[in-house]
């Protein structure tokens, strides 16, 4: 029996060729991580160093050259007082929208949890507004708001609501501009966070509500004391992607309202787009974009308390 | 969870009609109007929800024939192609790292790769398009190549991590056995039980570059480089003169397709949703 | 086949105490050896380190004599059975069983003969063609053998192959692999929790707890001469009583008890006075639960007999019980080692 295990023995030596060292994990891992990671810290890591290096400096697009200035920059942009509109426009904006989305998200995930003939083809339509990409939605939205053919001009014409001669300007007054833009930035992400909440309520098991049934709660009270509560770390979820997509929307306004009328409907990305790349501004364009960062940062650290909270579950 | 009655049954459709109604309405819209003469377009009193003069193809044929709009989608399908690939070189090794081969660093590894998800566009395009006119890339459909998977990768190696996570260990420790290296076991193994997580990330990858806008405007000038996204809003309209009818049918000729692709995939997704973050 | 060794071998994943704290064991050509020991104890980590699925912190493996430490798993020249049996979900059984080949670069036409004679040799010829999801547990078990057996290794690693199985087919279960072995005549190393499964398959068996080996021996020493407290109290069921007297533990088995009215003192047995406090009647035998006073203070001990011996005692009854000397061991109070007499 020797000469067979002498035999495998070379089979050993010759099946074990290459690469020897990527089957070390302690290699490997850092090898297969790499890429990713240096392309992160190249195209984003980086050009987030220099987001607050043109901040501190006058740089502009068309020179190479820089200086720094310090805080000057900041200070000529907060006196700005389209950035004060924007600033506060990003905020109420997003405010509006997602507390119109918590609301109709809840309802909407809650049907659509249900199984029924159809739902793939109401599910459809109910998804166009989030897979569409936000600069054509955002044209079909210019379209039905036109101020001389909008279809709900013509019917609140024809209902007497307002004269038919002076068509309601939607996208021209300051007021229905913002509602208009609010509207936009909740209908688009009104689904995902439908869908998100519709996961979180297949994923509570029946036989929670179905105890509390048995115990006499109703409907309501089932749905405020049992599926609420369980579903709110999940919501939490799907408001903070609701929030990073309007926070940081620049092609909705861009589109919709060009952060007109005036700069009534400006956001902090539209107006850094507008000073940073069509006034060359590269120093004023980046310190308008840098007011994102608190919220920003905020956004991170509610995603680590939760991740770490589902941990310990 | 909901009774069966007849009242429930009714609220229920009642309130998804509602739902269907406003978030597919403007795409209708768009719909009814694309074949829309001009004269019954165009003319204050008709009553705008009827076709006052016979529906006509007129205005989609223009968008095919006199407008980039065909050589926008080429450009996107081109580029969603590319970054396609290369979000996958990029997140599919760096998901099986972070699911298998790091240990109680995992977790901090895949929570900092979402971090990054999370640094917007509207902050990264200025230091970006330096970067880009410094590699020369400007105008090409390469500026966008490049930059593209800073806004898929993390997502997908986010949604990976959990899909990995969700095969078993002892799957590729046996083949390893059965005498593959890990590198071989993975693709042999782990892969083809992670097709459905793959498809999940092709599409979203390339969704995610559809809908890209502010890359393409800033990087991209001329409308031979363009993409769907950026080239039909920017470039379909001149000035004030706005072909409604042409421009409602790219919106819908892309939203239509785009949306039933999500529409397939979407319980991946939300499975994937799941397992990658939502559940830590 | 050949000879598995290790040496020394260590591992700790960092902060608190190792997983593997030194063992030096050897399995030989053909021997089936048995890895036991309480969950957590080290015995799949040593199992996972001679796979090379798991690089050990300090020591050697050797198989035939040669170091594989720096060695990958596919170059080991081992076939592997998990727990899980980890069947390929995505190929149907005859791919699974032909995969090891296709990494060995072997024709279509022989791995198909090799699949066959291996399906034949465990009888799943007719499931040749079914998805994994499609089997029970004892067919999954059989293709997981076949799968290890057409690598024709030279060491089977086993780890709890029959933990996934239900408690009634585990038996036949362990016939099967008992014989699958005598046949194949190739080392194996087979990890298990149950002391009933080491008892029944081991060549040999290896006890370890707290990552360190306890003691190595056939089933019959590590019953009969437990090294220590610790084995003599994990192996058997019920364990091994132990009480304490003149500075030392004194072990016995329950089967090895009889009880007696007035015992007196004898030369070749110890006498314990007790008091029984239970008497349970589990079918084919019987348990005695007893309690033992002395100037130690209270111990309980059971006893165990066979249903057909008649019992002349009851609940609540006094019992002298009468344990022949060379059936008693001997522990070292303080160490728990066994210790001369």
């Amino acid at each position: 029996m020797s000469e067979p295990a002498v035999h495998r023995t070379v089979i050993i030596d010759e099946s074990f060729r290459v690469h020897h060292l990527l089957d070390r994990e302690s290699v490997l891992g850092p090898v297969m991580l790499s890429p990713l990671l240096i392309y992160l810290v190249a195209l984003i890591g980086l050009p987030l160093v220099f987001v607050f290096i043109y901040a501190f400096s006058d740089a502009t697009t068309g020179s190479d050259s820089f200086g720094f200035v310090g805080l000057q920059t900041f200070q000529t942009t907060l006196e700005d007082p389209v950035f004060r509109i924007a600033l506060r426009n990003t905020v109420v904006f997003t405010v509006l929208a997602q507390l119109v989305v918590i609301v109709l998200a809840t309802v909407l995930g809650f049907v659509l949890s249900a199984d029924f003939r159809g739902k793939w083809f109401v599910r459809f339509l109910i998804l166009l507004p989030w897979t569409t990409p936000v600069a054509l939605s955002a044209l079909a939205w210019l379209w039905m708001l036109d101020s001389l053919f909008s279809p709900f001009n013509w019917i609140l014409g024809n209902l007497h609501v307002v004269d038919q001669g002076t068509p309601v300007a939607w996208l021209g007054q300051d007021s229905l501009a913002v509602g208009s833009v609010v509207a936009l930035q909740a209908w688009r992400t009104l689904p995902l966070a439908a869908v998100i909440l519709m996961a979180g309520l297949t994923s509570i098991p029946p036989e929670l509500s179905e105890q509390a049934e048995v115990d006499g709660a109703g409907f309501w009270r089932r749905f405020f004391d049992i599926t609420m509560p369980l579903l709110a770390p999940i919501m939490m979820v799907a408001i903070l992607f609701g929030i990073v997509a309007t926070f940081t929307d620049m092609a909705a306004v861009y589109i919709l309202t060009r952060g007109g009328p005036g700069n009534a409907t400006q956001v902090l990305g539209s107006w850094s787009f507008y000073t940073g790349i069509q006034g060359g501004s590269l120093a004023q364009g980046a310190a308008i974009g840098i007011f994102m960062f608190p919220v920003l940062l905020g956004v991170c650290i509610l995603m680590l308390r939760r991740a770490s909270q589902t941990e310990v579950v | 969870m909901v009774a069966r009655r007849p009242g429930v049954v009714v609220s229920r459709w009642v309130v998804l009609l509602v739902f269907a109604l406003v978030c597919a309405f403007p795409f209708g819209w768009a719909t009814f109007t694309m074949f829309k003469a001009d004269a019954d377009l165009y003319t204050v009193g008709h009553v705008p929800f009827f076709y006052n003069s016979p529906p006509t193809f007129d205005h989609v044929r223009v968008l095919f024939t006199d407008t980039a709009f065909l050589t926008f989608v080429r450009n996107s399908l081109e580029i969603g192609v590319i970054v396609v690939a290369i979000t996958l070189a990029l997140s599919v090794p760096a998901a099986y790292a972070i699911a298998r081969l790091t240990g109680q660093w995992g977790g901090r590894l895949a929570m900092m790769v979402f971090i990054f998800y999370l640094v917007p566009p509207t902050l990264l395009f200025l230091p970006l398009s330096r970067i880009v006119a410094d590699l020369g890339l400007q105008d090409t459909i390469w500026a966008l190549v490049l930059v593209y998977p800073t806004l898929t990768a993390p997502f997908s190696t986010w949604l990976l991590v959990g899909f990995f996570r969700s095969i078993p260990r002892d799957i590729e420790e046996q083949a390893m056995i059965d005498g593959y290296s890990r590198a071989s076991a993975v693709v042999r193994t782990v892969l083809p039980l992670a097709v459905p997580g793959l498809f999940t990330v092709v599409i979203f990858t390339f969704a995610f570059t559809m809908n890209d806008f502010i890359y393409a405007v800033a990087f991209i000038s001329s409308s031979d480089n363009m993409t769907v996204s950026a080239g039909v809003p920017v470039e379909l309209i001149r000035g004030d003169v706005f072909f409604w009818q042409s421009l409602m049918a790219a919106a819908v000729l892309v939203a239509i397709p785009v949306a039933l692709a999500y529409n397939f995939f979407l319980d991946r997704f939300v499975k994937g949703l799941a397992l990658g973050g939502v559940k830590g | 086949m050949a000879e598995v060794e290790v040496r020394e071998i260590r591992k700790s994943f960092g902060g608190g105490n190792p997983a593997v704290d030194g063992i030096s064991l050897t399995c030989k050509n053909g021997e089936y050896l048995v890895l036991l020991g309480p969950s957590g104890c080290g015995k799949t980590t040593l199992l996972r380190m001679i796979a090379g699925l798991e690089a050990p912190t300090g020591g050697d493996v050797l198989i035939g004599g040669k170091s594989v430490r720096a060695l990958p798993p596919r170059a080991r020249k081992i076939a592997m059975v998990f727990q899980s049996y980890a069947l390929y979900p995505h190929k149907k059984v005859v791919q699974n069983i032909s995969f090891p080949l296709e990494a060995q670069g072997m024709s279509a036409q022989e791995r198909m003969e090799k699949v066959k004679w291996a399906a034949g040799l465990l009888g799943i010829d007719h499931l040749l063609q079914r998805k994994p999801r499609q089997l029970s547990g004892g067919e999954r078990q059989r293709v997981a053998l076949a799968r290890a057996l057409v690598r024709e290794p030279q060491v089977f690693l086993l780890d709890e192959p029959l933990s996934n199985l239900d408690a009634k087919l585990r038996a036949s279960a362990r016939l099967e692999l008992k014989q699958f072995q005598q046949r194949v005549g190739v080392s194996t190393i087979y990890v298990t929790h149950d002391q009933v499964e080491a008892m029944g398959l081991g060549d040999r068996i290896a006890v370890l707890n707290q990552g360190r080996l306890q003691q190595v021996g056939t089933p019959e020493e590590i019953y009969h001469h437990p090294a220590n407290t610790f084995v003599a109290t994990f192996v058997g069921s019920p364990p091994m009583n132990l009480l304490e007297r003149d500075g030392k533990l004194i072990g016995f088995r329950p089967e090895n008890i009889r009880l007696e009215k007035n015992a007196g003192s004898r030369d070749d047995a110890t006498v314990f006075r007790g008091h029984v406090l239970r008497v349970e009647n589990l079918g084919s035998d019987r348990y005695v639960y007893l309690r033992v006073k002395d100037a130690h203070g209270d111990t309980n001990v059971i006893a165990k007999f066979a249903i057909a011996e008649p019992l002349e005692f009851s609940n609540d009854e006094d019992a002298d019980l009468v344990i022949r000397n060379r059936n008693i061991n001997f522990f070292d109070r303080d160490s728990g080692q066994k210790a001369a007499a």
